[in-house]
């Protein structure tokens, strides 16, 4: 364990590092969620929109933002030429879990500012249930992460990949994201958390599942 | 000193339905050096890769015994150092920052801040360590690249095109580290430059493959 941790731990940080200097993915995040919020603020005017429909708003932007930046891990490396240094230095399986946990800070920074400006901004949007929300922010976070993660390595490799990200990111997402906004719709009906459970149970597994099948397919995807 | 041994049987890449080669075969152990030559495009650069493990061979097999223990492929990464044209530092860090990046990656903790500085010394960009990599001219990049495949003391050294982009000096430098590698370990040369020749007691000319 030693042996994964110790690496994917400093591939983090040098991530975090990169990241922090180039603002690769920070700065096309975060023009994204300003312009989407400032969008949505403008067409929404002083109509009355049903929480519901807000609840699916809120996804949708945390869906396309994610799209804009999180394939970044991989496409700069591909793009830099560093791809190799990384194969060189590491076992695949510690660059995945570097990478995946890069993606999952990220994705949860990115997700708390969201919620927290939409919830300041949309006057409709009130959260009855914090902890049902702010559960369904973490555990939506670790399934983008999870599946952003896998398919960033998939598409780095390709020629197509601005465009190539979203369309096979969308299918493979789509139980996801149905499932946090019906978990969302609840938190903001003032739901108990034993009736958001069975959502969440949804989101916990499919963030395992896709985990554990990109750790065993990740060396294919990386190498060649 | 370890024993090593390095062979590659009835080894063959083929890219879309292009063979590149096929049947390479050779032996090699430890105080031992192969040139890999060819003309553009023959796949020295892929054979390189192959030996790093980099990309999988279409046909073949490589096989790597340290002591006597055949290495996993998977791990090869941990014996082999590379200085290619297509390996690229991290721009945005600078050249010190790049060898503890890969020092801390790679688990090296005994002495690796003394080597750090030693090899920066050693290849001549010590007084530019904490410059980014950005600024450095590509000579100085190939130099941070010889530091960086060295950093971990690799049983196995490949070089693809050794002498590019250096000056007399590096060159110099190069040469002296090529020498010491063919002292404990396994050189591997992909070039068509005749100094760098002199260092290799076997060769595969991959026009005739």
């Amino acid at each position: 364990m030693k042996s994964l941790f110790i690496p994917s731990y400093f591939i983090f940080l040098k991530d975090s590092h990169s990241e922090l200097r180039t603002r690769y993915a920070l700065n096309a995040l975060f023009m994204f969620v300003v312009t989407a919020l400032s969008i949505i603020l403008f067409s929404l005017g002083s109509e009355s929109v049903s929480p519901d429909v807000l609840a699916g708003i809120l996804w949708v932007i945390i869906f396309f933002s994610s799209m804009s930046g999180l394939s970044r891990t991989f496409v700069s490396e591909e793009e830099r030429g560093t791809g190799l240094t990384l194969q060189l230095i590491s076992a695949p399986t510690p660059i995945y879990v570097g990478k995946l946990f890069f993606n999952l800070v990220l994705t949860l920074s990115l997700n708390i500012l969201i919620s927290l400006l939409y919830i300041l901004m949309i006057n409709n949007f009130v959260v009855a249930s914090a902890d049902i929300f702010w559960t369904t922010i973490f555990l939506g976070s670790c399934a983008i992460a999870s599946s952003s993660t896998i398919l960033a390595a998939i598409i780095a490799k390709a020629s197509t990949r601005g465009t190539l990200y979203p369309v096979i990111s969308f299918p493979i997402m789509l139980p996801m994201l149905m499932t946090v906004i019906k978990a969302t719709q609840l938190s903001l009906e003032g739901a108990f958390f034993s009736e958001a459970l069975g959502q969440f149970q949804i989101l916990i597994s499919y963030t395992v599942v896709l985990v554990t099948v990109s750790v065993l397919l990740f060396e294919f995807v990386w190498k060649d | 000193m370890k024993t090593i041994s390095l062979s590659v049987e009835s080894l063959s890449k083929v890219f879309n339905r292009r063979v590149i080669f096929e049947n390479i075969a050779f032996s090699l152990s430890e105080k031992q050096s192969l040139a890999v030559t060819g003309r553009n495009g023959s796949g020295k650069s892929t054979l390189a890769k192959i030996i790093c493990g980099l990309l999988s061979p279409s046909g073949g097999r490589i096989m790597c015994t340290i002591d006597g223990e055949k290495t996993d492929p998977a791990l090869i990464y941990q014996h082999v150092g590379l200085v290619s044209p297509y390996v690229m530092m991290y721009d945005e860090f600078s050249g010190m920052e790049n060898l503890v990046v890969i020092s801390r990656i790679r688990g090296l903790q005994t002495s690796s801040q003394e080597d750090i500085e030693r090899l920066l010394k050693t290849f001549g960009i010590y007084e530019r360590r904490n410059d980014e990599v950005r600024t450095y001219s590509s000579g100085m990049k190939q130099r941070l690249k010889y530091a960086a495949a060295l950093l971990h003391h690799p049983e196995i050294l490949v070089l693809d095109e050794p002498a590019a982009n250096l000056d007399e000096e590096g060159i110099g430098v190069v040469r002296a580290t090529m020498r010491a590698q063919c002292e404990h370990g396994i050189l591997v040369i992909a070039t068509n430059d005749k100094d760098d020749l002199e260092f290799a007691q076997n060769s595969v000319d991959l026009n005739r493959n």
